[in-house]
Order: structure tokens, then sequence, then C-alpha cells
């Protein structure tokens, strides 16, 4: 199988995508030059119409995806980086995920938002926070952050395809990252997790970038007899709550591995399921491993320091273990 | 007021959409004084000549978005009575199955994307909708209702400049009622014309006085062919003026002060877009008299007829809080 990089993967997914339906565009700042060379080579290939550069208007690009997707289109819209959702936030929140439900089903928003998410290029506080925990927040959104180049265009087509509004959240961190992407046609169902190891000790729940930190982990726990069990989640909204359970019957020990800001994190999220409805299965008390609960820093010493690191995660682990 | 240059069937078709808003709305009124509606409602009473006078001079297929105070951009594009009443009553039957209200009404079939709560939020989906208009080399165009007050959101000024740089078939009408809530638009803004705005984004703006039903189906019209010929968007500012109050029962928020005087409201009285209308075409003999009486009492009749069904709609099951969903 070929080995491919994370942005490979993901300039892959829009390309097919865009061939097989001519509903599917590309819309944002610089998507036509490729600023995250995922969108890169799409307007040669796609030209104007699909493949459309606009200002730097974040809440009004993000609408004009919604008011595309509501009459017919399938729209991607590039925000760039996480953090300038921020910017378009009356356009998710109000409009994206409530006009089907708040129309009574007369409409459907078959959307997709793509940006950066998290830290990793010491680009200082604007440009390097994690926001998923926010739209997990939100009604009738879907979030997906893939942590492999297999998993990022199986997923990104899945979400285009899907006919809700999905927000897909790639990392700078990763972009480079090599792993197996099949040549023929796949998709990665959105909602459902992957075990990326066993064990019976301790589950160790993560996505996107932590999952790399909570697999170094679980190699250090097992040079101390621990065997840990390793779930990516792939999908924040909606999430396989049902893998991480049965994983925690069977363990009876629990750790959150999230880069969000520590309250009402992803991992608070996961942690609180799991305490209603697996407490009978633990052992000890959940654990929950988040950022530092500062500002993002810039100095890459500084920001390392803040997102959760495979030695926050064995510290966590071993805390449920002895 | 003229109408030499506008067909007579144009003008008895904006005359009845001026009159179906303003009996509906009137009768809206009177259920939530007598506590019947629940929530907040927004009337359009005065500003009725800009809906009925811009969407005369659309198509079926044409689209537009709303606002809070939506109801005249409903019944103006078409919209059902009995559907938007039983909505104010939060029952099943209504357009959005008592889960959207009197902020959230919308009819796809008719090309009515939607009514937003948010002030300035539905700018950047009409310009979606223009955008799939110009994707697909349709003719439709999208009509984009907006207030003063939107006016001053980020929303307006960005989606402006996107339907601009694209060259979208976006027609922004922008219906200057004179307040943004309490706050007079002359304290909220240090300009006389938001039309001015429209330079600034390479695009025309012209200012219409919005209680002239004739001059907004003009306006509109020249703004419509200038969009479907491929000539971009069009900023157009409706003089108009908010008869009512912001939302029905305002005594409530505003503790005994006032904001208006009864000059003004005089002033505004004497520029109602109905008797300006209706004194036209009476003393001009345009429609005859007995035509119109008659036109009022079925009007009339249907508004009471939607009163009557909504009432007797059943409201929403509490498992329906669960469909509508992901599809």
């Amino acid at each position: 199988m070929p080995r491919k990089t994370y942005v490979t993967a993901i300039q892959e997914a829009l390309a097919e995508e865009m061939r097989r339906d001519d509903r599917v565009f590309l819309i944002g700042e610089d998507v036509r030059i490729g600023v995250f060379p995922s969108t890169r080579g799409l307007h040669a290939e796609f030209g104007d119409k699909r493949v459309i550069d606009t200002p730097i208007s974040e809440l009004a690009v993000a609408g004009a995806g919604i008011g595309a997707a509501v009459t017919g289109l399938r729209p991607i819209v590039d925000l760039m980086f996480g953090t300038f959702l921020y910017l378009a936030f009356d356009q998710i929140a109000n409009q994206a995920g409530a006009m089907r439900y708040m129309y009574g089903g007369q409409t459907k928003v078959p959307l997709v938002f793509m940006a950066q998410n998290g830290a990793g290029s010491s680009a200082g506080h604007h440009h390097s926070q994690a926001v998923h925990q926010f739209f997990m927040n939100m009604p009738q959104i879907k979030v997906i952050l893939p942590s492999t180049p297999y998993d990022g265009k199986g997923l990104l087509k899945s979400a285009i395809r899907d006919d809700n509004p999905v927000i897909f959240l790639h990392s700078l961190s990763l972009g480079g990252k090599r792993g197996e992407v099949p040549s023929d046609e796949y998709l990665v169902p959105i909602g459902v997790a992957d075990v990326k190891r066993s064990g019976s000790d301790v589950t160790i729940c993560a996505v996107g970038p932590t999952v790399y930190a909570a697999l170094d982990a679980a190699k250090q726990l097992a040079t101390e007899g621990f065997e840990a069990e390793v779930i990516d989640l792939r999908s924040l909204s909606p999430w396989d709550k049902q893998s991480v359970l049965e994983s925690v019957a069977k363990t009876g020990r629990f750790v959150a591995v999230d880069e969000s800001f520590p309250a009402c994190s992803a991992a608070s999220e996961w942690a609180a399921t799991v305490a209603e409805e697996a407490f009978h299965h633990l052992k000890a008390p959940v654990q929950r491993v988040s950022n530092a609960d500062v500002p993002m820093p810039f100095s890459p010493v500084l920001e390392k320091a803040v997102i959760p690191s495979a030695a926050d995660v064995v510290a966590a682990a071993r805390k449920t273990l002895t | 007021m003229h109408h030499q240059d506008i067909a007579l069937e144009v003008v008895l078709d904006i005359y009845t959409r001026v009159l179906r808003i303003r009996r509906f709305e009137e009768q809206v009124g009177r259920l939530f004084r007598q506590g019947q509606l629940p929530g907040f409602v927004h009337l359009y009473i005065g500003e009725e000549a800009v809906a009925a006078g811009v969407c005369a001079a659309l198509t079926d297929d044409d689209t537009i978005i709303s606002t809070h105070r939506g109801h005249g951009h409903v019944i103006a594009k078409g919209g059902d009575l009995k559907r938007m009443m039983a909505e104010l009553f939060g029952k099943a039957t209504g357009y959005c199955k008592g889960k959207g209200g009197s902020m959230h009404i919308a009819d796809f079939d008719i090309g009515m994307l939607g009514a937003i709560g948010i002030v300035g939020g539905g700018m950047p989906i009409s310009v979606g909708a223009g955008l799939s208009a110009w994707y697909r080399d349709s003719d439709r165009v999208s009509v984009c209702f907006f207030g003063d007050g939107a006016a001053n959101e980020g929303s307006f000024h960005e989606s402006l400049n996107l339907a601009s740089t694209l060259a979208l078939p976006v027609i922004f009408v922008c219906e200057n009622n004179q307040y943004g809530e309490f706050t007079p638009a002359h304290k909220a803004m240090n300009i006389t014309d938001i039309a001015d705005r429209a330079v600034g984004y390479g695009m025309p703006g012209l200012v219409v006085d919005g209680t002239d039903a004739f001059e907004m189906y003009r306006a509109a019209k020249s703004a419509v062919e200038r969009a479907r010929s491929g000539g971009g968007p069009t900023l157009i500012e409706a003089k108009t003026h908010r008869r009512g109050s912001h939302a029905e029962g305002e005594e409530a928020f505003l503790g005994g002060q006032s904001y208006r005087s009864a000059e003004e409201m005089a002033a505004a009285q004497a520029k109602d877009p109905l008797l300006l209308l209706h004194s036209y075409v009476s003393e001009n003999d345009i429609l005859p008299a007995a035509r119109l009486e008659t036109l009022d009492a079925e009007i009339t009749q249907s508004v009471s007829d939607a009163v009557e069904a909504a009432r007797g709609s059943p409201a929403p099951e509490i498992a329906s809080l669960f469909e509508d969903l992901w599809l």
C-alpha cells in the first residue's frame, strides 16, 4: 500500500470528491494557492467556479457556504485556522447547525468547514488553539479530527458526502506525517473510533495529535508491566461512546487525553460519560489530561509544555494503576 | 406617487400583498395583546410597501432571506397564512412544526430561505444563495432584506464586499425604519443615507421612498435586471418607518420611558404605505372601490380562517423534539 503524507491524503480526498460530484466546490481565502498545500493544484484542474478565492471575511464566507448548501450545492469552506472559526461563530452556531431543525426539516445543510486545529507550529495564541471542544457543544454540528493520513482521507470524503454540516479539523503538526493510504476508493465512517492498541489494564482515549502521545505513553507503561488500550476517537461529534464504554468495562481504568483547555473540554465530556455510565466498572477515579489553563504561548519550549505529552499521559495512567 | 409605467395587474398585485401583510399583522398584534401568542412578535406595520414592491419584481424561483421582523417578507413572497399563523401559535401544523416561531419562518418551496433572528445574520446566507445561482449559470437572483441596525454589523460589510468581489446576483434591501430597537438610526451612524456605503463596495446604492410601493417595485426591478444580466449586486435603502413597537408589548422593556415623539408618529401615520396606496388607487379610479372592499373582506376572512385553523391545530408531540435532526 502506498505511503502518503497527511496533507496529500487530504488533497486526494478533495480532488476525488470534486471529480465525483460537480456540486462540490471549495471556497476560502487563498485556496487557489493553497497556503496549507492540501488545496494546492485544485484550481488548475477545476477552474474558477469550483475553487473560489475570497476576501478575508470568515463570517461572510461561512454564511455563503450555508446559503449555497441550502440551495443545493455542497460547499467545502476552508477557514484556514481553527481560531478563525471564532470569527464565523454566528453562522456556525446560530445558522448551520440549527437551520434544518429550526425550519422543521424543510432544508438540509450539506457543508464542510475545514481548518487546522491546535498547537505544534509555534504560532502563538491566535493560530495555535484547538477549537474542537466548542463545536462539540453545539447541537447538530459534526466534528472530526483525524490523526492519520488514512483517516484524514477517508473521513474527509465521508464529510463531503454527508448531508449535514461537518467541521473537519486537521493538524498542521501532522501535515508531513506519512502513512498507508490505499489507491482504491474507501471511506471512513464518521462517529466510529479506532482501537490503535489493545490492552487490559487502562483505557487511554485520545484524538488528533494526542493519539501519538497516548501511544508513546502506552509503550512506556508496557515497560512498567501495564498494558494500555489506546482508542483514537477520530470523530468528536458524534463520538463512539460504545467503544469507549466497552473498553472501560474491560480495563476498569480511564484516561482522557485531549488538546483542549481544561474546562468543558472534549476530555471532560468523555470522562463524565465514563463516570456516569461505567462507574461500576471503575477501579480508580477517571483522569483527564488537557492543556495547561493558559493562553497558548509562542516559544516552542513553552508551547510544548502546554499541550499533553506522553509523560503527562503516563503520569495520569499511573494514578489509576497504583 | 404614480404608476404610469406599471401594468394594472401589477398594481393590483402590489396592493394585495400590502393589504394581506397589514391585515395579518393587525391580527397578530391583537392576538399578542390578548396573550394568545407565546414569545416575541415584531410587526411589519408601516413597512409593507418594501416587501410588496420588491417581491412583485421577483419570480417564484428567486430567493429571499428575512429578519426577525419577517412576517411581511413571507407573505409578500407568497407564503401560506395558515401555516404562518400555526407557527406563531407554536403548533405542529406550522411552517416549522412549532420549532421556529415568529422569527424563524421559512418556505423553501417558494424561495423563502428563512427568517433569521440574529441582526445581520441572514446577509452572508443571501450571498451564498446568489453564489449558488452564479455557480449554476441560472438567472435566479437572491434578495436580502435587513434593517438599518444590520448595516452596523460586520456581516453587512463582509457580505456586500464578498458579493461585489464575485459579482453575484444579490440585491441587498435595507429597510431603514429609523430605529434599531429603541435607538434612532441617526445616533447609530454618522451618515444620513446607508446607501452611501455602497460606494465603498463598488456597487450602486439607491435611496428609495420605502413608503411608496411603486417606487420600491421600480428600484427592485432595475436591481433585478442588473443582477440577472451579470452586473452584480445592488444596495437599495428603503426609507420607511416602524409604525408600531420594536416588539409587541415593548412597554415592558421601556419601564415608562418613551423614545419617539407624538409628532414623529403623526408624520409616520401620514406616510402610511397602505393609506398612500389606497388613496392613490381610489382617487385616480385605478381600482374600483367595490373591488377594494371585496379584496379587503376576502383577506380579512383568510386571516380569520388562519387563526381558527391555528387554534384548532394540535400542539407538537414531545417526540417531535427528536425529529428533523441529522440526515
